[in-house]
Order: structure tokens, then sequence, then C-alpha cells
């Protein structure tokens, strides 16, 4: 096998330090006492930059390797690799984080809107400039009494300072200090973060207000305690990364708080099954929606997550009669902890697709206000989120770039178990790496200016608050998109 | 008084403290022109490591001073902010001061004659501990207790 | 090639002006069509219309249906389409009179109609929502057919040109009303097609507007969930479906339909500045009409029933001037259009954005008219 990186170090730069080989938990880097120089093994190199990142003088750096086999447009590099590594395990091969081919980003071939004359740019810094959104079926039933009063129902929401959510990642697959630093960011943001389908650490039930709780196939960690803490209850029913598998947590993960928030014995693999075994069919979404309803007293919208797959549009008008209150949808580049390379690289459609086809189905059917759509699965950027609003989103979902926030350089090798950053890792020594007391400031800070980003491309548009942006397809147009991808992004091509 | 104080919990041991310590006190530009010199500079600041907790410790510009008042020399003396600094030119390295410190935190420099210790990098021109402001992971800061 | 209004979205700027007498008292179309002539320079010839409301005391039973028709194929489509769900009282041109600066006229024709009992019975529906679904099955059903005022007791009437002309073309000074609302366009490209200057219409609801909002398609797709079709693609006519959907369908009064389509800012909420109860409510407007915010610039005169509903977008980005003097009111883009309507006014202010002006006429008026 050959090393997939090299590691450079610069002769003249290294004083000896030892950093890059104390901050490497897969032992690249090593001090020779009788040479008196640093060495790298390339060979477990997983290219995370933590060495990069602490070397004080700036003499590292990682490259991928230069051998090549003999150059194949057929055959690439990696596949060939992947082939020499399955002929010697047998086994499946394992990923994490998203889908990392070369498939069409529709975000960057969709282009915003501003104005020009006929209507004025609104200036953020000098007027009001609205981002709260509120996630949960809307009922429009208003009578008026002989006094004139307005009697109106009102129905369980979410209410967001901002339209970004924090997606669902799991006590377990991530660390305690990473959930730490979700919760207290979601706090300070005015905005949610979601428990994943590993339960909820008992220290953070006090960040309860601003906690999704999931329930997934496995079942771990529900319990009524668990569903009373949060302010909604999202049901998983697949995921962008892995539509049509369950979850696998490797029982080196299992640790003793991961075993106890999960109600699992420590030490086991947690494998959630590919569906719940009570839904099989539709029919029967609809009764654990109403079972979490009836076990949380009616007072919290029920989320529906589900992958976009081909018929996403049929499934979710599907799940919007079902009682669900927010269809979550996750496109086939959302991350992972692990999941099983060929499914991660192939299976699913993009984000943007699914999210148009979604949005104008339920208006077509006159429903899109019986639920709420929230999407992720790889949103990289505030200009993402417009876009994603614009197309019909009514927030996102966030988790890769919130990992990245803090501290994640993409490595995709949180299936290890072995997060030089401290976040996909159970390892004491290594969760230690990651403060919340840092990390959740730079959530807040990575947050916070995307909202700026986003009043600043709304203001552009002269539009003052999200809602009049939300489903506003005229402020979009594509650029080199076929007519059949304009058409089922509702969007026109630039210039018309 | 601002001191430098430590989260154990949030300590690596990456040792990164100790070489923007030395690198900041040595006089040098930068920390590569510090460490490829002919004496390699001596921190002032030391990680100790264990199993499970790891910590840095520098001077605590503690109370007592048994340091100050066991120095012969009149080389270490206290500010008027409370920081317990030391003359290098008065210091005749009777090392009485190492011996006096309860914390182990005075060292002795890179020649071997004189002790060096934190003075909270007042003296050079780094404005804020250089430790402090290397640490990846906030195990050490500067504030008011 | 230019594309005919609806094919393509042509911003526009304008002028707008209208008053109302509380007390039903009618005036001639004469003096609004001399308010708006005075700003002329806010309309660039391819655009003007007016409403008129009280005109046809003597068929104030009946819809009065005016429509626009490209050729006689499509009238003849359209009364096939009228006879089988309408009784129709009377049928005739509108009549006008030639004006050099209007040119390219359509058969412009005017039908007042009683729905057929078995019709409308058949439906399952409320009367005014079977004719508001007749007229929406005509203009986006019909090629060449469009029904532009379909009220009643009152009429649009609007053409290609400038308004002054439009009057005169259409001999308004024939026309007696309690509420008058013109509309002076400045569009950006030409339209070309008389179905789209303004006001916009459905049933007795008429508005005038200027300014481009910047939340159109989002009151668009939102509002066509509802069976509206927006054909034209004109703020002028997704607010008119707002409004309709809002204030007929739904029963809410005006005063909450302005806090609708332009809500209190999140931080007024917060300010303490309306009541708690207020505040629960506009909260809860907020969250559940929040496809319905209207953004970016607008002033708007509403035309209904029985009076008339002044509104600027919450920032107030375009200019909008009040006036009262006895028992009317005169809303306008300008003052001079008021001064001319009016010189003498005893009170002239500007409402502050997002604060709707509601005028209706007095209750013994409203029984009278």
């Amino acid at each position: 096998m050959n090393p997939l990186f090299e590691v450079i170090r610069d002769p003249d730069r290294c004083i000896k330090c030892r950093v890059c080989e104390r901050q490497c938990a897969n032992e690249v880097h090593k001090y020779d006492p009788d040479l008196d120089k640093m060495i790298s093994d390339s060979m477990t190199c997983v290219d995370c930059q933590r060495c990069v990142c602490l070397c004080p003088t700036h003499a590292l750096k990682i490259r991928p390797n230069e051998n090549q086999f003999r150059p194949n447009s057929n055959w690439s590099h990696q596949t060939m690799d992947e082939i020499y590594k399955q002929a010697e395990s047998g086994g499946v091969l394992l990923s994490a984080m998203g889908n990392p081919k070369e498939y069409p980003v529709y975000w960057d071939k969709i282009l915003l809107n501003a104005s020009q004359v006929t209507n004025p740019p609104i200036d953020p810094l000098r007027e009001p400039m609205e981002t709260k959104t509120f996630l949960g079926k809307k009922s429009q039933k208003i009578s008026y009494d002989a006094n004139g009063k307005a009697h109106y129902e009102k129905t369980p929401y979410l209410e967001l300072d901002v339209p970004i959510m924090f997606s669902a990642m799991s006590f377990g697959s991530i660390s305690k200090n990473a959930h730490e630093c979700l919760a207290r960011a979601a706090e300070e943001l005015g905005t949610y973060y979601n428990t994943g389908e590993g339960g909820l650490h008992e220290d953070f039930y006090k960040y309860g207000k601003n906690t999704i709780c999931q329930v997934a196939s496995g079942r771990f960690g529900v319990f009524k305690g668990y569903l009373d803490t949060g302010a909604a209850v999202e049901i998983k029913m697949g995921q962008g990364a892995k539509p049509g598998i369950g979850g696998h947590l490797p029982g080196m993960k299992i640790t003793d708080e991961v075993s106890k928030t999960r109600m699992i014995p420590k030490g086991t693999d947690a494998i959630s099954p590919a569906p719940h075994h009570d839904i099989y069919s539709i029919e029967d979404l609809r009764q654990l929606v109403y079972s979490l309803k009836e076990a949380t007293n009616w007072e919290k919208p029920v989320i529906v997550k589900i992958a976009a797959v081909h018929n996403v549009a049929a499934i979710a008008s599907g799940v919007a009669r079902s009682g669900a209150d927010i269809i979550a949808i996750d496109g086939f580049r959302g991350g992972t902890g692990a999941a099983p390379t060929r499914i991660r690289d192939n299976v699913g459609i993009p984000i943007e697709l699914a999210l148009a086809a979604v949005d104008s189905r339920l208006r077509d059917e006159g429903i899109r206000d019986e639920v709420s759509v929230v999407v992720g699965g790889s949103i990289r950027s505030s200009a993402d989120v417009v876009k994603a609003i614009a197309l019909g989103a009514d927030a996102c979902y966030i988790a890769s770039a919130a990992l990245m926030a803090l501290g994640c350089h993409l490595c995709r090798s949180c299936n290890t178990g072995k997060c030089n950053w401290g976040i996909a890792t159970q390892r004491p020594d290594l969760v230690k790496r990651l403060n919340p007391e840092i990390g959740y400031k730079r959530l807040v800070n990575l947050v916070t200016a995307w909202d700026h980003e986003i009043k600043e491309m709304m203001g552009g548009m002269g539009i003052n608050s999200i809602e009049a942006l939300r489903g506003n397809r005229l402020m979009l147009r594509g650029v080199g998109l076929s007519q059949k991808e304009l058409d089922i992004l509702g969007i026109q091509h630039a210039g018309e | 008084m601002k001191r430098v104080y430590v989260h154990e919990d949030w300590c690596l041991a990456c040792h990164l403290c100790e070489y923007y310590c030395a690198a900041a006190n040595s006089g040098a530009p930068d920390m590569i022109k510090a460490f490829k010199s002919e004496k390699k500079p001596v921190p002032r600041i030391q990680v100790e490591e264990g199993s499970e907790v790891n910590f840095a410790v520098q001077c605590r510009h503690c109370e007592g001073k048994p340091c100050v008042k066991g120095c012969i020399a009149g080389a270490l003396s206290v500010t008027p902010e409370g920081i317990v600094v030391c003359d290098e030119n008065k210091c005749v390295g009777c090392y009485t001061c190492v011996l006096s410190c309860p914390f182990g935190c005075i060292v002795i420099d890179e020649e071997g004659h004189r002790i060096q210790k934190c003075d909270l990098c007042t003296k050079n021109h780094n404005g804020e501990p250089a430790c402090v402001q290397g640490c990846p992971n906030k195990a050490i800061v500067f504030e008011e207790r | 090639m230019l594309q005919r209004e609806g094919a393509t979205r042509i911003p526009a700027g304008c002028a707008i002006s209208g008053f109302i007498n509380r007390s039903g008292r009618r005036t001639n179309g004469s003096v609004i069509v001399n308010s708006i002539a005075c700003m002329h320079e806010r309309s660039n010839g391819l655009g003007g219309g007016y409403a008129g409301y009280g005109i046809y005391p003597e068929y104030k039973d009946q819809y009065a249906l005016h429509v626009f028709y490209d050729s006689s194929e499509a009238r003849i489509k359209t009364e096939a389409f009228l006879d089988r769900h309408f009784d129709v009282v009377n049928l005739s041109r509108i009549p006008v009179r030639k004006n050099p600066r209007i040119t390219d006229e359509p058969l412009i024709w005017r039908y007042f109609v009683n729905p057929l009992p078995t019709k409308l019975q058949d439906s399952q529906l409320d009367e005014r929502t079977f004719v508001a679904k007749c007229v929406i099955k005509i203009n986006d059903k019909i090629d060449g057919a469009y029904v532009f005022s379909s009220g009643k007791n009152m009429g649009v009437f609007k053409a290609v040109g400038y308004p002054e002309d439009v009057g005169d073309f259409y001999r308004l000074e024939e026309y007696d009303g309690w509420a008058w609302t013109v509309h002076g366009r400045y569009p950006t490209n030409t339209p070309g097609w008389w179905g789209g200057a303004h006001p916009f219409s459905l049933l007795d609801y008429t508005v005038v507007h200027n300014g481009e909002i910047s939340s159109y398609d989002a009151n668009r797709r939102f509002i066509e969930m509802f069976g509206y079709k927006c054909n034209l693609l004109t703020d002028t006519e997704v607010i008119t479906y707002i409004i309709d959907y809002l204030h007929r369908r739904l029963g809410m009064p005006l005063e909450d339909v302005a806090k609708v389509i332009a809500a209190p800012f999140w931080s007024e909420l917060e300010s303490g500045k309306f009541s708690p109860e207020d505040t629960e409510k506009y909260r809860h407007f907020r969250n559940v009409f929040s496809s319905l915010l209207i953004t970016g610039p607008f002033s708007i005169i509403l035309g209904f029933n029985n009076g008339l509903m002044a509104l600027n977008d919450r920032l107030k980005l375009r200019s909008m001037v009040a006036a009262e003097k006895g028992d009317t009111v005169y809303i306008s883009s300008e003052e001079c259009s008021i001064r001319t309507m009016c010189p003498d006014v005893d009170r002239i202010w500007s409402p502050r954005g997002g604060e709707p002006i509601i005028v209706t006429l007095d209750k013994d008026a409203q029984e009278r008219v």
C-alpha cells in the first residue's frame, strides 16, 4: 500500500519542539534522539492538518503523495487503491463526512439578484433587516367575535433568530465537548442544535429549550424525560450520506458516558436498523408522529428527516400529510461519522434539486404551509443559505460547516475514532483538545457572520425580511444549466 | 493583580507555551532564529506532565516571596504592581532562590551562570504573556481574580 | 422579441391618486382626471387607468364586467361562457371617444350580470367566490379575453396611454362616483397590452400601486396555492389577490390585513408599542402569514365596496400624502395633485410607513349607495 499523503518538513524552519509528535494521534511524527531530528512516517497520515496548524514555525505541509500508478483515465489511482484494500480485507469500504466526488454543485450555478434603479437596495446598517424564522405548521384559521377580537389557533413552532440550525450529530459519533459547543452556541444564537440518534447527555438537559431531540431507528437514549426536555422531536427516517441504511457506531466509541446516554452496554457496537421496524409505510409514520405528539402533550413540533432520494417530492408530500410539522431534507453531500463508501458516493440526489422539487410539489398541492421545510446536506456558506431560502426552504441545517468552525479539516477519518481535533472521538486525551469555551464562540462567530452576510444580500435585493425571500425564485438565475435543470429548479437562465 | 492561571482540564501538554516563552525572552526576532542559534533559549514556564493531568507552571508571584527574601545579591525585587523581577546584572548565580521557590519555577539560564524567571513578559515586547497567547486551547489565561 | 405583459415581469414606477366622500356624495370623474394630469411627469404614456365607485346606481345589484377582447372570436367564446354561468341583464360596448394618443384599442365590452342560481348552487360556493372563480377562469383559459373589472356598482377603465388621455378616451366626465382612484404608469419597457394597465381589480377590490415590490415571487407562489392565477406578473395583481384572500375569504378586517402585508418590525413588537394582546396577534400573523409580507417600495390605494384604504411599505420607500376636507379624504403620490382637487384642505399629512389609512362610508351612506 502507498501512503495517501506526504509530510513535507522544512528542516530550516523545524526547531524540533515536537508539538507535531505530541499532537498526532496517528503517530506520524517522531523525534529521533540519535539523529537529533524529527522524522515522519506518512503511511498513517490522514491530512487532518493538526500538526500544520500547531507548528509554531510553519515548518510543515502535507500534500498528496506524488507517487502515481501508471496514469489511466478509467482506473483512477483511488479506484485501484480501493481494490487493493478490499482484496486484502474482504470488507466493505468505510468513509466519513460528505460525498467528495465531482458531482455538480448547483449552488455554484445559481446567481442572486440585486436592485438597480426601479427599486432601492436597503442598507442593513441603517434599516431594520430581519432574519427571524418560525418553523412549524401554519394554521390560518381565524375568526372575529362581535367585539372585533381575533380568535386564532396556535400550533407548536420553533422560533429561530437566524434561519440556520445545527443538524443532527450524536454524542458518541462526536465528543461531549463538541456537543457542549453546539448546545451553548445554539442558546446564544437563539437557534437549535440536534442530538442526533445518541440521546442527550445529562449535563446538557439545561439547554433543552434549544435542543431538538432525535428519535432514530435504534431508539438509542429515547425515553419520556428525553422527549420532554427538547423543543422539538425529530424522527430520522434517513440521512443524506447514507440513504437506506442505519448508523453504525463502533464499540470502541461506546465509553461509559456514551453507554449511559444511549442506554446500551459499554463497548458494544451500536447498530441502528436500516428502517424503523415500526414503519414499513407512510401510514405507519403517521402513527409514530402522533405517538410522539401524544407523548409530548401536543406541545412540540415533530420534524421528519428524510434523505434526498429520487422520488423525494412525493415522499415529502406524504410526510406533510402524516402530521409532520417540519420536513428536514438531507442532500447526498451531507456528512456522516461513518458510511459505506459506495453508498455515500453513489446514493441520493443533490439537495438543490430535491428542495426545488419538494417546494414546488407542496405548493402545487396547496399544502406548503402545512409544513416547514429545512434543508441540509452541504450548506457551505451564507450564499448557499440565501439560495436555499429563495428556492423555498424555511431554514437550513448545517453540520460539516459547524464542525469546521470547531477545527475539522475534513480529513474524513471520523470512523477511526482518532480525531486529532477532539471532535469525532471519545479518547479523553483527544476530547480535551476541544475547549468548549473556544469552540462555542467560534460557532457563534460563524453563524453571526453568515447572518450579517445574509442581511447584506437580502438588502441588495431590496428585501428587509427573510420571509419575503422564501420561495422568491425570481431572485435566482441559473448559469450553464440545461433547460431541464432550470425547469426542476423553477428558475430562469441568466439574461432572461 | 492580573496573573497567569492554568486550566489543567484543557492543557494538552503540547509544550508550545515553553517555546513561545523561550522565544519571546530570547531577544531574537522570531522563533526560528531563537532556536537555531548556538545557545538554545530556556523557557521560564514548564509543563508538568502526568498520565491524565497536565499543566504549565511558572512563577506565581506568590505572597510570601521567599525568593526575594533569600536573594543575597539584591537581584530579585518586587515591582509596585507586585511582579517579582530579576536584575540579571546583579545576579551572582548563587541559586538560593532556586532552592527556596516552593513551585520550582526559577530556572538557570542557558549559560548556567544566572537565574531567569517569569516577569509576565513585562520586559520584552510581547505585551501580554507569550505563553497565554501561544496556548492553542486556552489552558493558560491571564486575568484578574 | 418583446414579450407581452404576463409573459415577462415589467418593473414600473408610477403616480397614484384617489379620494372618497364619506357621506356618499358623488363627484364627477373629471376631478380625478385633473388630479393625475398634474403629475404627468410621473407617467410615461405606457398605461393609465381609473376605478370609480358608485358609478352604476341603476345596476347596483348586478356584477358589472368590463372585458377587453383581442378578437370577435374571443368575444363569442366568452359570451358563451357568460351565458352558461350568468343571467346577462345588459350588455353593450363601453362608450369611448377617439383620442389621437390612444391607439390599438381592443374591443371593450360591458356586461351587467347575475349568477345563474342553479349554477351557483351546483358550485357549492358563495356568490362572490363563484363570480371571482368565473373571472379567473375567463382570464386564464379564454385566449384573447380579459375581464378587467368585475364588481358591483363600480368600474375600472384603463388603457395604454397617459392617464389624462385615458380619462378622455373613456369619457369619464359622464360618470359620477363617491370614490375614485387613478394610476399613471411608468413601466421600464413597453407592455403593449391594455390588460397590463392599472388599476387591477377582482370583484369590487381595486388596487392602484406605485413601487416595485421585492417580495413578488414569494407572495405569488404562496397566494397561487389558494386558487389564484397571477397571469400578469404585476405587483398590483398579486397585492389584489392577497387582499382578497385575507379580507374576503378569511374575513380579516382591513386593519389586520395591513398588519400582515406591512407587518410591524420585530423591534416594534418588542418595544411595547402595542398592547400585549395585539403584540401576540401580530406575532402570530408574522408566523402564519409570513409569506404574505410585502417588502420593497409600495404605496397603494385599495378601493372596496364601501371605502378606500391607503398603505405604504413599512420603510415608506414611496411618497404618499393624505389630506382631509370636510367629509372627503384625499390620497396621492404628491401634494400638488391633492391641491388640484381641493386647494384649501383642512389637514394634510404624510402617513407613516406601514400605518394604513382606512376610510369607509358613513353608516347611513352605506345603506344609501
